[in-house]
C-alpha cells in the first residue's frame, strides 16, 4: 500500500484522455488499493481517478458513504465506466485534489445510469443520484482529460435567471 | 515580488476598455494581480483588485491615476494585509427575492447574523421593471452555529412578500 503522488495543474498530463483497462489482474488490484489510500489521504476526498496519479487508464473510485443522509452505493470501483443516461441538472460546488485551493460551481446531471466493470472484471450497472452522481461525473471527466475548471459556471449564474435548458446531456465530453 | 499588497478600488461610468487599460498600466509598472471582483453595477463599472507592488503607495496611486483620469474614473488605493490561498469554503447559500422595497437587506442579513451566518459573498440585483422592481440577492457563507439554526431563523422571521431559499453547499472533492 502506498499514497501516490497526485498531479496538480498546470500539469499537461491532466488533459490526456485515458484508454480502457484491458487486463484485470493482481497488479490492477494492487493499484486500486493504492489509489483508494491516496483518495482517503485527502481531507474530504470522495473520489479519485487514475490519471490524477499519472496512471492513464479508465479507473475511478468514488465513495461518498462518509456523508450522512446521502443515498449512495458505498465504495465504488468503476473500471471503464460508461454513463449511459443523464436526467435533470443542478448546480453544485466542486473542488479537486488536482486543483488545490479553488472550488467552483459546476452544472451536472442530477441522476445518471452507468455501466462499469468492477475490480474482478464483472460488468455492473448503477443508478446514482445527487452527490454521488456528481462525484462520478467529476471523476469520469478526468478519464477524458476534463477538469471541473473546464465546466465552471459563474458564481453569478444561478437557476433563478432566465435560461432555456435543454433536456439532454450537455455534460458529456465532446 | 514584494509582499506589499494593495487593494485598488476603481469606480466610474462604464465604457469598453477599462479593465484592459488599467491592467496594462499596472503590468507595465511591474504589478502582480491577486484576487479581484469586477462588475457593472447600475451602469457603473466597479473594480476591487488585489495588487502586489514593490514600490510606495503614492507611486501606485500615480500609475493608476494616469489611466483613471483619462477614462474619467475615480480610484482609491489602500495598503492591506493581503494573503492568497486564504479561501474559506461556504457551507450555505441563501437566495432571496421579492418586490423591491427599502430594508430587505437589513432585515434578512440581520436575521442571518443573529443565527450565526458569516457572510463570505453577497451579490444582488434589481430586476423586473421601473413599475414593478424585483430585488434578488444571493448570499454565501458559513453557518457558525449550524445550518439548521439559519434555516429555523429564516422560517421564523419571514419578511412579507419575500421568498427565501436555503441550500446547503456540500463541496465535492474529487
Amino acid at each position: 500500500m502506498a499514497i501516490l503522488e497526485v498531479l496538480t495543474i498546470p500539469d499537461p498530463r491532466l488533459k490526456r484522455e485515458s484508454p480502457p483497462v484491458e487486463r484485470f489482474d493482481a497488479s490492477l488490484r494492487d493499484f486500486i488499493h493504492d489509489l483508494e489510500e491516496t483518495m482517503c489521504s485527502s481531507p474530504g476526498g470522495v473520489g479519485i481517478a487514475a490519471p490524477q496519479v499519472a496512471r492513464f487508464e479508465r479507473i475511478v473510485i468514488v465513495d461518498v458513504s462518509c456523508k450522512p443522509k446521502i443515498k449512495n452505493h458505498g465504495r465504488l470501483v468503476l473500471i471503464n465506466p460508461e454513463i449511459i443516461e443523464w436526467q435533470g441538472m443542478e448546480k453544485g460546488r466542486e473542488g479537486c485534489m488536482s486543483v488545490p485551493d479553488y472550488t467552483g460551481n459546476v452544472i451536472r446531471a442530477k441522476t445518471i445510469k452507468l455501466k462499469a466493470f468492477n475490480e474482478s472484471g464483472e460488468l455492473c450497472s448503477y443508478d446514482c443520484e445527487g452527490y454521488e452522481a456528481r462525484a462520478i461525473q467529476h471523476e469520469v471527466d478526468h478519464l477524458d482529460g476534463v477538469l471541473f475548471l473546464d465546466r465552471l459556471v459563474s458564481r453569478r449564474t444561478d437557476l433563478f435567471q432566465r435560461k432555456v435548458y435543454q433536456d439532454k446531456p450537455p455534460l458529456k465530453p465532446e | 515580488m514584494s509582499n506589499n499588497w494593495y487593494m485598488l478600488t476603481v469606480v466610474g461610468k462604464d465604457k469598453p476598455g477599462i479593465v484592459a487599460s488599467i491592467s496594462e498600466a499596472l503590468f507595465e509598472a511591474g504589478c502582480n494581480f491577486g484576487e479581484a471582483s469586477m462588475s457593472r453595477l447600475g451602469g457603473n463599472f466597479t473594480i476591487m483588485l488585489m495588487v502586489q507592488y514593490a514600490g510606495e503607495i503614492r507611486r501606485l496611486e500615480d500609475i493608476v491615476a494616469t489611466v483613471t483620469r483619462r477614462l474619467n474614473l475615480r480610484c482609491h488605493v489602500d495598503a492591506i494585509e493581503g494573503h492568497l490561498h486564504a479561501h474559506r469554503e461556504p457551507d450555505v447559500r441563501i437566495s432571496v427575492y421579492g418586490p423591491d422595497r427599502t430594508g430587505i437587506v437589513a432585515h434578512i442579513t440581520g436575521t442571518l447574523a443573529k443565527a450565526g451566518l458569516d457572510i463570505y459573498d453577497l451579490e444582488s440585483d434589481v430586476g423586473g421593471s421601473d413599475e414593478k422592481p424585483v430585488y434578488i440577492m444571493h448570499i454565501e457563507g458559513h453557518a457558525l452555529h449550524g445550518i439548521d439554526a439559519i434555516r429555523q431563523a429564516l422560517a421564523a422571521d419571514q419578511a412579507p412578500g419575500i421568498q427565501t431559499h436555503l441550500e446547503e453547499i456540500d463541496t465535492i472533492i474529487g
